[in-house]
Formats: structure tokens, C-alpha cells, sequence
């Protein structure tokens, strides 16, 4: 029974790793694609900021399927109520990444319809790095269950006050991510408007957290007994400080290594006010938490071998890849 | 319409259309690692434009699979929630493992094949292309395991309504797994190098880029050929292990009614559930038995044996699985046409040969879809055979609304995309193995 608890522990530590590399990594392609209009205006600085991210785009989407597969996995009875009951938003979400999916492949090889294909693009990645943050939300503050813990709210339960405004700070923190990154690979005049929209962005990330503070104040009073969650929030202002501070002196690797830092303590503060819930139920005694929604022993000891396999030689070829690309982007060149 | 028929027609639309751009992977991505292994031995740039254009359409066909198959991931959990709880434990672990140790690999590489040629070596080139050709073949895999577990569960037991997993290794090298893979893997490659020798048989009608054509044609008949052949072992073996695993099954495919020493092989015929009758029926005597038992005179189980509530449909099983054994038996006659040309060095002038290939690009698709079809409606009742029925496997918060909704939805954007991504491969094509080759030559000069 103890390994039990062991092994459900490191998997909801895993998950959440996973998801934390997904908006760190696939963070900054969300972002370019949102701010796309924004930060681009010549046909030229398109293609440099597609050719940033093409190459690796999607090797950065399969965290997010990683994640999912893995919280299917471990947890499989939270992965059947909040799939089950966020339906409708989820398909959203879903309709949403299989376009964008598509998207620059397809604006590259389809100038005809171009203007489509771009605003596929700039859409799919603004709706998930909005309702990512939403569906966090709801399952932090937590949904209607009943003794099955089956969903019993609607599409509207989804838009309370705490997940609306988790759902805003979520899509500041991709923003920044995605215009420090364009600040990363760009130069001259893209760069420029990439580090004013970093900028604005980095205020906003802290507007929107002292705004999320408050909402969790009112609705979940509980979360300010955890200290961890104090000492993240406190990590959250120092990387914004030095994020800040970092793109003052033109430093922009060192100021997307610290937008990567405020996503990470961003998931601390979660993970603190959230464990050892799921899924948090509005009345706790049907919360969906590691203790009643996980996999067998086996199960999450098998997969931990998979992931102890099978992570490393990921990191270490993703980091290759990265290397392999580094540099400022060019518009012309191979592949789209 | 009810819940469980729109949740089963939109898992079966949104597989249907997925599994067009995997097998395409599987294949094109074989022939990119053979073009580039003879470009690293040879030094001839010929082979490294051809490689150049199988990878940018290699690129549209992952971006499609990629896009198209996101969408499975999350039917397991938005219509399949009460599937997702009571199989979870077991049926997770492959999805996370496919994520892990292949999709991470092909998407990466893929990236690098794409976008990285003047940026690495022609030996880490040749890597990548070996790695995307490893990680597409291990997603395969995991996906096959996923799914084989379905067919022929094994290494779990049931517990308080759930399955838990007991044996690792039984639950994913189970009875039908590793069969199932070769099957898989060999229509892909049937697929892919079809492809590829249409594109080549194009390129040769319209004289274009003669020479590259030919290395193109060489290369992918050689595949093709070989994959038909094997496919036919891979399917006899296949059907051996469905009479022996999941006997109503095979008894649906062959529309056989009754129990029967010396089952005949129905050729043709119109199979008629309500009366356990087959139509017009074209049978060989003894056929069937002699295939899966290597006895004339063999028993094989007929459908009455089982009870009504447990027995497959029997109609699409049936036709589906007839018409995939057509193609197949179809694929080994233009693999040894275009072998006997070939050898005769009359290939490239074939042009009868050549418009014949043009025309059967959409039949190893349409095989591979009736091979899913006949094995997927082959295993209902169940979800996963004599574990899970379809009918409790739905998401019981969904109403059939939202359902009907999100399928109107996947039909419209696949349609947008479906059309949008063939005049975009096509374009692709016709732009010809060309552009890299005049790169070269400024290079070198």
C-alpha cells in the first residue's frame, strides 16, 4: 500500500511535469500564433516567425498529447469526468489544435486561401491558451459531481469568476512566453514590437495574478494556509522582476529563461493549492484526488519505467534539435 | 439517433479518416531512408532530390495524421468516459508509451528532415531519417497494442467492475498483437509505395525528370512488390489466429451460418442476418477449413453457435473483409507486372502499366479501411471483447445532442482540411523533384 501512495505521487508530480513542459515549450508557439497579427506585419516577418517555430512545433504538441495519454493513464477515472463533462469546451479546444495543426503547413502550399489557413493559425492558438486556463480553473475550484462522480453542471458552469479569470492569466502568461521567444529569434523591427508586447505582457502576467489571488481568496479561502503556494507566488514576482529586468538590458535568452520560470512557478502555485486533488468537487467528500482516481500499482509502476526509459532520450534529443536550429530566424530557406 | 450509434459513427469517422495518413507515413518514410542510405553510399545527388520530394510530402501527409489523430486521444475520455474508467488502468499505458518512446522521436526528427538539411551533416541527416522511420513504425506499434488489447484482452483481471492490469507484457504482446502489427505495418508499406511509384509513373508520362523517376519506381516497386507478397502470409496468419481467438468473428467474415466439418470459402454471396441465409452465395468446398486449420476437413464454429446478443454484425464484416482480400490478391498482380517489366528493362516505356498505377492509388487506401472496418464491426457487441459491451462503454453526461453536434463539426472541418490537404499534396507532386537539384548545382559551382 505504501509504493501505492509512493508511485501515486510521482505520477501526479509527473503529470503536472508534463504539463508545465507543454506550456513552456509548446507556451511559445501558442503565443507567436495569438500575437501572430500583432508582431508580424510584412509577408517577410510571417515567414521569420513561422520559421522560428516550424521546426519544432510539434514535437512541442506531443507534450501536451504526452500529458494526456499520461493522466489517462495514471489517473484514469479524472481523465473520464473531465473529458465527459467539459465536452462541449474541450471540443473547442480540440477543433481548435486539429486546425492549427494544419495550419502553417498548409499557408505555405495553399496561397490561394492563405488568409484562411492564418487566421486558422491565430485562432486555434488564442482559444486553447484561453481555455486551457478555464478548465484549470473549474477543476481548482472545483465542479459539480455526483455520487458517481459524474458532471452534473452545464457549458455555463465552466465561466464562473475564478476559472474566467484563471483562464485570462493563462493566456498573458502564453503571450509572454511567445513574444519573449519572437523577441529570441527575431531582429530589427520584429524584434522591437516583440519586446514592447513582452513588456506589456509581463505587466499583465502580474496584473492577472494579483487578480487570481483575489478570486482565490474569495473562493477558495482554504489555499492560503498552504505555504508553498506562498513561496511560489512569491517565485512567480521574482521572475517577473528579473523577466523584466533581463529585457531592459536587451538580454532576451536570459529573459525567455525567466518567462519559462513564471509558467513554471505558476503550475507550483497550482500544485500546491490543488494536492492531492484531481479533480476538486464542490462538495470535497466526491473530490476526485490520487488516493480514489488512480491506476493500479503495476499500472503506475510499468509507466513510471516507460517514462524513466523513455524521458531522457526525449530531453536529450529535443535539446539536439533545439541546438540544431538555434540562431535568429530566417525567412527563406527550406521547409515552410 | 441515440447516443451510442453518433458515439460509435464519430470515432468510426474521425478513425476512418486518420488511419488514411499513417499508413502513408509507414510507407513514404521507408522510402526516404532507403533514398537517403543511397545517397550517403552512392554520393549521387539524384537520390538525394528524390528524397528531398518524398519528404515534402511525407510533411503534409504527418501534419494531417498528427491533426486527425489529437482527436482520438480525447474520445476516449469525452464520449468513451465509462470505457476510460473500466479499462483505463490497462488501455492508458500504450497511449502514454506510443507519446513517450515514438511520437516525441518522429515529430522531432521530422522537424529536422523538414527543415534541418543544410543545418546538419548528411550522416545525422541519414539518422534522422532512420529515427522518423523508427518512431513512425514504434507508434504504429503501441497503437496496435492498444488496440489488439481490444481484440484479444489478456494480462488483467476484473476487480470491483474494472480491469487491472496483472501482467505487463501478456496485456501488450497479446494473442492478436504481434500478427496484427505485421498485417498493419505491410499495408502501410503496400500504401506508401504505391504512392510513391503513381508519383513516379506521373513524372515518367509526362517525361519529367526521367532519371529520377526511374530511381524513384525502382526503389518503390521493390517495396511494393515484397510488402504484397508478405501481406499475403500476414494475412493467412491473421485469419488463423481471429478462427482461433475470436471464432465469431471469422464466422461473421465468411458469412458461415452453421457449425461445419470441411467449411466451404464463400467467394461471393449476399449474407442475409435475418433469415442466416447468404444469397448468390460462391463457395469452394473445404476452402475455409483448409486456411485456417491446414485441414480439409476441419471444424470451424459457425454463427449460430453463439448467443444473438453476442454475434457480430455480419453483412459489412463480410464484404469489407472480401473486398480488402481482392485488393490484396490485386497489389501481388501489379507487384509482379511491374517486376516482370522491370526485369525486362521495359518499365519506364510501359505506359498502359503506368496509367494502370495512376488508377489504383486509392485501392490500397480503400483496403487498409476495409481491413479496420471488418476487424473493428467484426469485435461488437463488444468494446473489448467479452469484457466491455459497446453499449456500456459510452459517456453517460453526453447527451446525444452535443454528440450530433461535434460530429457536424468533425465532418465539416475534416471535409475543409481533407479537400485542402490532397490539392495541397497534389501540388506538391507536380511541382517535381526539381527545385533541390538546381539548388545543388548553384552550390557546387
Amino acid at each position: 500500500m505504501e509504493t501505492w501512495d509512493l508511485l501515486r505521487n510521482v505520477w501526479y508530480l509527473l503529470v503536472g511535469v508534463l504539463l508545465a513542459g507543454y506550456s513552456v515549450l509548446d507556451g511559445f508557439d501558442l503565443g507567436i500564433g495569438a500575437l501572430f497579427p500583432f508582431l508580424a506585419k510584412s509577408e517577410d516577418e510571417k515567414r521569420t516567425l513561422i520559421r522560428a517555430i516550424g521546426p519544432v512545433w510539434d514535437g512541442n504538441e506531443v507534450w501536451l498529447l504526452t500529458g494526456g495519454g499520461a493522466l489517462f493513464a495514471a489517473f484514469p477515472l479524472a481523465y473520464a469526468t473531465v473529458f465527459s463533462g467539459f465536452y462541449l469546451a474541450l471540443m473547442l479546444v480540440l477543433f481548435a489544435l486539429i486546425l492549427r495543426a494544419v495550419s502553417l503547413e498548409f499557408r505555405a502550399h495553399d496561397p490561394k486561401r492563405r488568409g484562411l489557413w492564418e487566421a486558422a493559425f491565430v485562432g486555434g492558438s488564442a482559444l486553447p491558451a484561453l481555455l486551457f486556463g478555464v478548465a484549470l480553473g473549474n477543476v481548482v475550484v472545483g465542479i459539480p459531481l455526483d455520487a458517481r462522480t459524474e458532471y452534473v453542471g452545464n457549458f455555463f458552469t465552466l465561466l464562473r469568476p475564478l476559472p474566467l479569470v484563471f483562464g485570462v492569466l493563462g493566456l498573458c502568461a502564453f503571450l509572454l512566453h511567445g513574444s519573449a521567444y519572437a523577441a529570441l529569434k527575431t531582429e530589427g523591427a520584429l524584434r522591437a514590437r516583440a519586446r514592447t508586447l513582452a513588456r506589456i505582457m509581463g505587466m499583465a502576467v502580474g496584473a492577472a495574478f494579483v487578480l487570481s489571488f483575489v478570486a482565490v481568496w474569495v473562493y477558495l479561502p482554504g489555499a492560503l494556509k498552504k505555504i508553498p503556494a506562498w513561496i511560489f507566488s512569491g517565485l512567480v514576482f521574482l521572475s517577473l522582476t528579473f523577466f523584466l529586468s533581463a529585457l531592459g538590458k536587451g538580454k532576451d535568452g536570459r529573459a525567455f529563461v525567466f518567462s519559462s520560470a513564471v509558467f513554471l512557478s505558476l503550475w507550483g502555485v497550482v500544485g500546491a493549492i490543488h494536492y492531492p486533488n484531481l479533480v476538486r468537487a464542490t462538495d470535497p467528500s466526491l473530490s476526485l484526488t490520487i488516493a480514489n482516481s488512480s491506476s493500479s500499482a503495476l499500472t503506475l509502476k510499468v509507466m513510471l519505467m516507460i517514462a524513466l526509459v523513455g524521458m531522457p532520450l526525449v530531453i536529450g534529443y529535443t535539446i539536439f534539435a533545439y541546438r540544431v536550429f538555434k540562431g535568429k530566424a530566417e525567412p527563406g530557406g527550406e521547409g515552410y | 439517433m441515440d447516443a451510442v450509434f453518433l458515439a460509435r459513427l464519430q470515432f468510426g469517422l474521425t478513425a476512418g479518416f486518420h488511419f488514411l495518413f499513417p499508413p502513408t507515413t509507414l510507407g513514404l518514410s521507408l522510402l526516404v531512408l532507403i533514398m537517403e542510405t543511397l545517397y550517403l553510399r552512392t554520393k549521387n545527388v539524384l537520390y538525394k532530390d528524390v528524397s528531398a520530394y518524398l519528404v515534402r510530402i511525407l510533411g503534409v501527409v504527418f501534419v494531417m495524421g498528427v491533426s486527425t489523430g489529437i482527436a482520438l486521444e480525447f474520445a476516449f475520455g469525452n464520449n468513451w468516459a465509462a470505457y476510460a474508467r473500466t479499462v483505463g488502468d490497462v488501455f492508458g499505458a500504450p497511449l502514454a508509451a506510443e507519446g513517450i518512446f515514438a511520437f516525441f522521436l518522429e515529430s522531432v526528427f521530422l522537424g529536422i528532415l523538414v527543415f534541418g538539411r543544410k543545418k546538419v551533416s548528411p550522416k545525422t541527416y541519414r539518422l534522422s531519417a532512420v529515427l522518423v522511420f523508427f518512431g513512425a513504425h514504434l507508434s504504429g506499434l503501441w497503437i496496435i497494442i492498444a488496440n489488439s488489447w481490444m481484440q484479444t484482452p489478456a494480462g488483467f483481471r476484473m476487480e470491483g467492475g474494472r480491469a487491472v492490469l496483472e501482467d505487463f507484457f501478456k496485456a501488450a504482446l497479446n494473442p492478436s498483437t504481434v500478427i496484427r502489427y505485421v498485417h498493419t505495418i505491410l499495408g502501410g508499406w503496400t500504401t506508401g509505395a504505391l504512392v510513391a511509384m503513381a508519383i513516379a509513373a506521373w513524372l515518367l508520362l509526362k517525361g519529367r525528370f526521367p532519371e529520377k523517376a526511374v530511381l524513384l519506381m525502382k526503389a518503390s516497386l521493390a517495396v511494393f512488390a515484397a510488402a504484397a507478397v508478405l501481406q499475403l502470409g500476414s494475412g493467412h496468419a491473421h485469419s488463423v489466429q481471429v478462427t482461433r481467438t475470436q471464432p465469431e468473428k471469422m464466422a461473421a467474415f465468411e458469412a458461415l451460418w452453421e457449425t461445419q466439418e470441411g467449411a466451404p470459402f464463400t467467394v461471393f454471396g449476399i449474407p442475409d442476418e435475418k433469415n442466416g441465409k447468404t444469397h448468390l452465395a460462391v463457395r469452394i468446398p473445404n476452402m475455409l477449413s483448409l486456411l485456417v486449420h491446414f485441414d480439409p476437413n476441419g471444424k470451424v464454429l459457425g454463427l449460430n453457435e453463439f448467443p444473438k446478443e453476442e454475434r457480430p454484425p455480419v453483412f459489412l464484416p463480410f464484404a469489407s473483409y472480401h473486398l480488402m482480400i481482392l485488393f490484396g490478391l490485386l497489389f501481388i498482380l501489379i507487384g509482379a507486372v511491374g517486376v516482370f517489366l522491370q526485369a525486362r528493362k521495359k518499365l519506364p516505356g510501359a505506359r498502359r502499366y503506368l496509367k494502370v498505377l495512376l488508377w489504383a492509388v486509392p485501392l490500397p487506401y480503400l483496403a487498409n479501411e476495409f481491413g479496420w472496418i471488418s476487424a473493428e464491426v467484426g469485435r461488437q457487441p463488444w468494446a473489448v471483447y467479452k469484457v466491455l459491451r459497446t453499449s456500456d462503454a459510452v459517456s453517460a453526461v453526453v447527451p446525444a445532442g452535443n454528440i450530433l453536434f461535434s460530429l457536424i463539426l468533425f465532418t465539416l472541418i475534416y471535409a475543409l482540411i481533407g479537400a485542402a490537404g490532397f490539392s495541397i499534396i497534389l501540388r506538391t507532386v507536380k511541382r517535381g523533384p526539381g527545385d533541390e537539384q538546381a539548388e545543388a548545382q548553384k552550390g557546387e559551382a
